[in-house]
């Protein structure tokens, strides 16, 4: 699955890992995560992510 | 020097730092300060401590005030080692009742100095926090410019303690904007901006934004380096303007150069430049400190890079000079390069893609000369530098 990368301080959501600090179970997509998400590090909105390798 | 009065009983009590020069990379050549401030209240409390070695400064203007063991609560606006690296030391002396920090705060504590048993208390975004006749609302500023980073906010002396933002690396006796010489104090101003919060522009024009949504009046901000804006308006303004990308009509020729051939092209693209009207500066990076060229980029609309071809590659400054300022992330600037090779000649090549990676509006595919430059190679260097000339003016 695809991982998205923080703009503003480069954390990557790993899908396989999830954010299981806030609630995000390994195996949820990027896509899938809640509008309400944000960056576990800085707190980024959803739509500050960039596809990553 | 004495602890000194800011507000009615809140009191500078941080370290002047006359001797630093090297702050991981950054140049400090007017020193530092390390600031801390100390509220006298029904709970006593001390925002933010010093550098390590700066301890007994901080204690000494405490002492001045009250006896440290007092202090009853303390406030980590932000973790980083020059505002906590004698923490665990105060943490000794003041035991304090509460150690307030933001939820990141906590876990950088806990990964820098490893201690559970602290007596953490993780305030809230917009949380109040009553110390008697004085009321503390906390701001959470995740990466401006740490996770952990926060401000506090003292209502009734309309104080904004703002840990790193606002702040200068700038020594002096004096501890106030109006007291010291405002060009020296703005150029250390934004170039501490440009090393520190280039990158977080986005973040910085939101929370500016938030505040005055907030309502949030401020008289007075303490930055936890430098001096006290009694000016707030001034400062704030800066800000608004270096998180926008505002930029002058003004070009940076900046280069690095094996046997003065790139250098020649350097003062033609230069002289190109100023044919246009157009204010040019010329950057030679063995003698510009990296962090000095970030504060001139700020403002600049051009950004024009020379480096002749060496092992394949950039002169070694060239590349660390781009590594640094690609993490800063300047944007809407308009780029070009140029440089002198002997056989393979990829350096331009190479500058040109780290400027395409910021997104700089590349102008021109670039100049390269074998060797050394003919007086016609030079005209090419000159039309480089007009053809960028132009699109500064065209685009300021």
């Amino acid at each position: 699955m695809q991982k998205y990368k923080c703009d503003i301080c480069g954390y990557v959501y790993d899908p396989e890992a999830g954010d299981p600090g806030s609630g995000i179970a390994p195996g949820v997509s990027y896509d899938d995560l809640p509008d309400d998400w944000t960056c576990p590090v800085c707190g980024a909105a959803k739509d500050q992510f960039s596809p990553t390798d | 020097m004495h602890p000194i009065e800011i507000k009615p009983n809140v009191y500078w009590v941080g370290a002047v730092d006359w001797t630093t020069r090297d702050f991981h990379g950054y140049s400090t050549y007017r020193g530092t300060t390390y600031n801390a401030y100390l509220i006298m209240d029904e709970k006593i409390t001390l925002f933010d401590t010093v550098k390590k070695d700066k301890k007994g400064e901080l204690l000494h203007r405490i002492r001045n005030i009250v006896e440290p063991e007092k202090i009853d609560y303390l406030v980590v606006n932000h973790v980083e080692m020059d505002h906590s690296g004698c923490l665990p030391e105060i943490m000794e002396i003041v035991k304090p009742e509460k150690l307030f920090c933001s939820t990141m705060g906590r876990k950088t504590l806990l990964d820098h100095f490893h201690r559970e048993d602290w007596p953490y208390e993780v305030v809230k975004p917009g949380q109040d926090l009553s110390l008697g006749s004085k009321t503390i609302q906390f701001i959470e500023t995740r990466m401006l410019h740490w996770p952990d980073s926060m401000f506090s906010y003292v209502k009734e002396d309309k104080l904004l303690i703002s840990s790193d933002a606002f702040g200068q690396h700038f020594a002096s006796s004096e501890r106030f904007d109006d007291e010291v010489n405002l060009n020296d104090l703005m150029y250390q101003a934004a170039k501490y901006y440009a090393n520190i919060l280039y990158l977080y522009s986005p973040l910085v024009s939101k929370l500016i934004a938030s505040v005055q949504e907030m309502g949030l009046e401020i008289d007075m901000i303490a930055p936890d380096h430098g001096v006290i804006w009694r000016d707030p308006g001034r400062i704030i303004n800066a800000y608004s303007e270096w998180s926008s990308h505002k930029a002058r009509k003004k070009a940076l020729v900046i280069y690095d150069t094996m046997w003065h051939s790139t250098e020649m092209m350097a003062k033609a693209v230069a002289d190109g430049i100023q044919d246009e009207g157009v204010s040019v500066d010329l950057l030679d990076l063995t003698v510009n400190h990296r962090s000095e060229i970030m504060a001139s980029v700020l403002d600049a609309k051009a950004i024009v890079l020379g480096s002749p071809t060496l092992n394949n590659g950039l002169l070694p400054r060239m590349a660390g000079f781009l590594m640094y300022m690609r993490g800063l992330k300047p944007a809407n600037k308009i780029g070009a390069a140029f440089g002198s090779y002997g056989w393979s000649g990829e350096a331009v090549k190479l500058m040109n893609k780290v400027m395409e990676e910021m997104k700089f509006e590349i102008v021109d595919p670039g100049v390269r000369v074998k060797y050394v430059p003919s007086h016609e190679n030079l005209k090419e260097c000159v039309e480089l530098g007009r053809r960028v000339g132009k699109a500064v003016t065209e685009a300021v």
